[in-house]
């Protein structure tokens, strides 16, 4: 088993708890993790991602290479198409499509989610709706989670596990929304996509 | 001992804490402030009273290892690649002091300068100053060259240096812990003038850093760290640097590659083990994260030699981090990329935050210096860097720590008027305060605005030196007091940030203004941890 996965974003939109939540399960199902995060600048409102890799067998570079990529996420639509190179024939987009716009020249919506339709594999989801629908409109980040849980070679229980390790310390309100929001993306990303192709 | 997720950086700290550190001294830089971060929070560290409040600068961090290890204690000092220009001085002549305890010196090189004005190579600092040098290429490596280099420096009296790049720095693995050691016991050096550079005492130490060259590179020959794997292609011989060895197994599923490599993780570069590479193979790749450290070394000056292969010769891009699609081309692999990105898609570079006091200083300094003309404004190194971008457009330089009030007094004294400086509170004490006595000893018409939002904003927050005291820094350095003016940088308070400015800008001396408002990251924070911080850290 071996997944590489690209996780993107903006500064702030909580790219590093999607990571960490993964990272967890990572470790409780005894896999190899190695994950190279984005500090510094960027964190400013900037473009920012995290390579993901976890594995049965000893995990050689942090840096995912070309082409290599099981699975893109991201938590915003135009940041999902900036990795594309990155993302193998078989491998899966799923992306957030609520727009971060903090830019002049932030593409048309439409134009945007076209390209994304365009790709073969991909889940579209509109992540912050959700997020307000289970009453945690901060959680959007792991409704992405669970819209790309399908994808993931780690069982779902995991993840539920590792929500709880990583917001146990902010009690058992945060714990519950956070695997609502979990529960609600994974089922989206079932019900649309089509049968047997994850 | 446990295993635990851990970033490289992180990895450095637990690795000291295991190690019996006494304390660590650091300024924040990306990609190094976790080190000290990770020490701060670490229960272990409270508990054993380990030294890990910030210092103001990376030489005054430095010159603390040096005295703690004078008094016998393992001392660690922490920095960016950039850091250790400021702090050169001491470092190089710590390696002629020696050491009493272990000292070492962790430093995270920048390449691709994700977060640094340059991508210089720590490696050549550490070749400088004639000290062993450490080159990680995991997180568990850099745990153990950590938690064993205490000893190294201790065995050969001089500091050691870590030397790591980003990627490993913010990359998270599985590291196992050793036993803690404990710390040493409070020692004087036993002979009280090794660390007195008087010219002839300098002399004898050096000769004696020049006596353990031998040993120190016959310690570098059997490391466990360099190693050497024997392959039956000798068509390609391949020298791997710390983690561009990562990059180099990345293109060899289950570890078989073909050609003999060269592991290196620990300089000097081990002659021997080089020269058989050399010699049984008809040519050599050199594959380093930073400059062609190693490769110029092997080619030498006089040597046209055309076997060597790297990036001086373009086979690998002469700039930038190094990654596994460099190499896989290096090695004469396809390398098959996705997707091309759509054209749709717009940069999007860093800016300020909504509401950072940033943006209401650089309005007002903008419109009051429409009428004194452009470029005229110097500034620094910090959030307010991004003043530089569109829509401020409000800067004119960036170089190092402390450069932007002696650039606008070098201009100043070459004739610009007004002569404005931009600096952030941090900053300004890190290398600040010696600029502004500079002006003050010649009364130079300069402005400096330092732009208070009583942290160390860009690297995520840190404690800064200089809250609470700048007006009585300034006023100390001899700046009159009525010239020291402090602002509330908010949009209601814009016309009296203007009027103010027009004032200092005119005046035909030093004046300090100050707009004061707390970073809005760390603000909700600070109120909840107020009292908690400072008072724990400076038990």
């Amino acid at each position: 088993m071996k997944s590489d996965i690209i996780l993107s974003g903006v500064g702030g939109q909580g790219i590093l708890s999607i990571a960490a939540t993964i990272g967890m399960a990572a470790l409780e199902n005894n896999l190899y993790l190695k994950q190279a995060e984005v500090h510094g600048m960027s964190q400013r409102g900037g473009a920012v991602q995290s390579h993901l890799r976890i594995s049965e067998k000893e995990i050689a570079s942090d840096l995912i290479p070309l082409g290599k990529a099981d699975l893109i996420i991201s938590v915003e639509p135009m940041e999902s198409l900036r990795y594309l190179p990155w993302l193998s024939e078989k491998g899966w987009l799923v992306t957030n499509t609520t727009p971060f716009v903090n830019i002049p020249d932030y593409p048309d919506m439409k134009v945007l989610l076209a390209e994304i339709e365009k790709l073969p594999h991909h889940i579209a989801i509109n992540a912050d709706e959700i997020a307000r629908q289970v009453k945690s409109p901060r959680s959007s980040n792991m409704v992405m989670l669970g819209a790309a849980s399908p994808f993931l070679d780690i069982p779902y229980e995991s993840l539920e596990n590792g929500i709880r390790k990583i917001f146990g310390r902010k009690g058992e309100r945060i714990v519950n929304v956070n695997i609502d929001a979990l529960k609600e993306g994974r089922e989206f990303a079932l019900q649309n996509t089509p049968v047997g192709s994850v | 001992m446990e295993k635990l997720l851990l970033l490289g950086a992180e990895a450095i700290a637990q690795g000291a804490i295991d190690g019996g550190m006494s304390g660590v001294y650091a300024y924040p830089g990306t990609p190094s402030t976790e080190i000290t971060e990770y020490v701060q929070n670490n229960k272990t560290a409270k508990e054993k009273n380990i030294h890990r409040n910030w210092s103001a600068n990376e030489k005054t961090a430095v010159e603390a290892a040096l005295g703690m290890s004078y008094a016998g204690k393992r001392a660690m000092a922490c920095m960016k690649h950039v850091g250790l220009n400021v702090a050169a001085d001491a470092f190089i002549n710590s390696a002629i002091t020696g050491v009493n305890g272990g000292m070492i010196v962790a430093v995270a090189d920048d390449p691709s300068m994700h977060s640094s004005q340059n991508e210089q190579d720590s490696r050549f600092f550490g070749k400088f100053a004639m000290i062993p040098i450490f080159e990680p290429s995991n997180q568990q490596e850099a745990y153990d060259m950590e938690y064993e280099g205490f000893e190294l420096s201790e065995k050969f009296k001089v500091p050691v240096l870590i030397r790591f790049t980003t990627r490993l720095s913010h990359s998270r693995s599985g590291v196992q812990t050793r036993k803690q050691n404990d710390q040493n016991p409070l020692t004087y050096p036993e002979d009280p003038i090794q660390f007195v550079l008087l010219p002839s005492n300098a002399r004898k130490r050096y000769n004696g850093l020049l006596g353990i060259q031998a040993s120190i590179e016959e310690e570098a020959e059997k490391s466990k760290y360099n190693v050497y794997y024997e392959g039956k292609d000798n068509s390609l011989g391949i020298i791997a640097c710390g983690i561009a060895y990562n990059y180099l197994m990345e293109n060899y599923s289950d570890k078989k590659c073909d050609y003999p490599i060269l592991k290196l993780g620990q300089y000097p570069i081990p002659y021997s083990k080089v020269e058989k590479l050399v010699n049984e193979c008809k040519q050599i790749l050199v594959l380093e994260d930073g400059y062609p450290f190693v490769e110029e070394q092997l080619r030498g000056f006089l040597s046209k030699e055309t076997k060597i292969k790297g990036r001086l010769d373009g086979t690998i891009p002469r700039a930038g981090e190094l990654n596994p699609d460099h190499v896989a081309r290096a090695l004469g692999k396809e390398v098959k990329q996705g997707l091309t990105i759509p054209q749709i898609v717009a940069n999007r570079p860093p800016e300020l935050c909504a509401g950072c006091a940033h943006r209401d200083v650089y309005s007002a300094l903008n419109e009051t210096m429409k009428e004194f003309g452009k470029q005229k404004v110097f500034s620094d190194i910090g959030c307010y860097t991004l003043g530089a971008l569109p829509p401020w457009n409000a800067i004119n330089s960036c170089v190092d720590m402390g450069a932007s009030i002696t650039m606008a007094k070098g201009a100043a004294d070459a004739g610009v008027r007004p002569s404005v400086a931009v600096i952030g509170d941090s900053t300004f004490t890190h290398s600040g305060m010696t600029a502004l006595l500079d002006c003050v000893y010649e009364n130079t018409p300069v402005t400096v605005i330092i732009a208070d939002n009583a942290t160390t904003a860009m690297t995520g927050g840190q404690a800064s030196h200089a809250t609470g005291r700048l007006e009585e820094i300034c006023i100390g350095l001899g700046v009159k007091p009525e010239h020291v003016r402090v602002l509330t940088p908010l949009p209601k308070y814009h016309d009296e940030m203007v009027k103010v400015l027009r004032e200092e800008l005119i005046y035909d001396g030093v004046s300090v203004i100050i707009p004061r408002r707390e970073c809005i990251q760390t603000a909700p924070k600070s109120r909840k941890e107020a009292k908690v911080k400072v008072e724990e850290v400076a038990q």
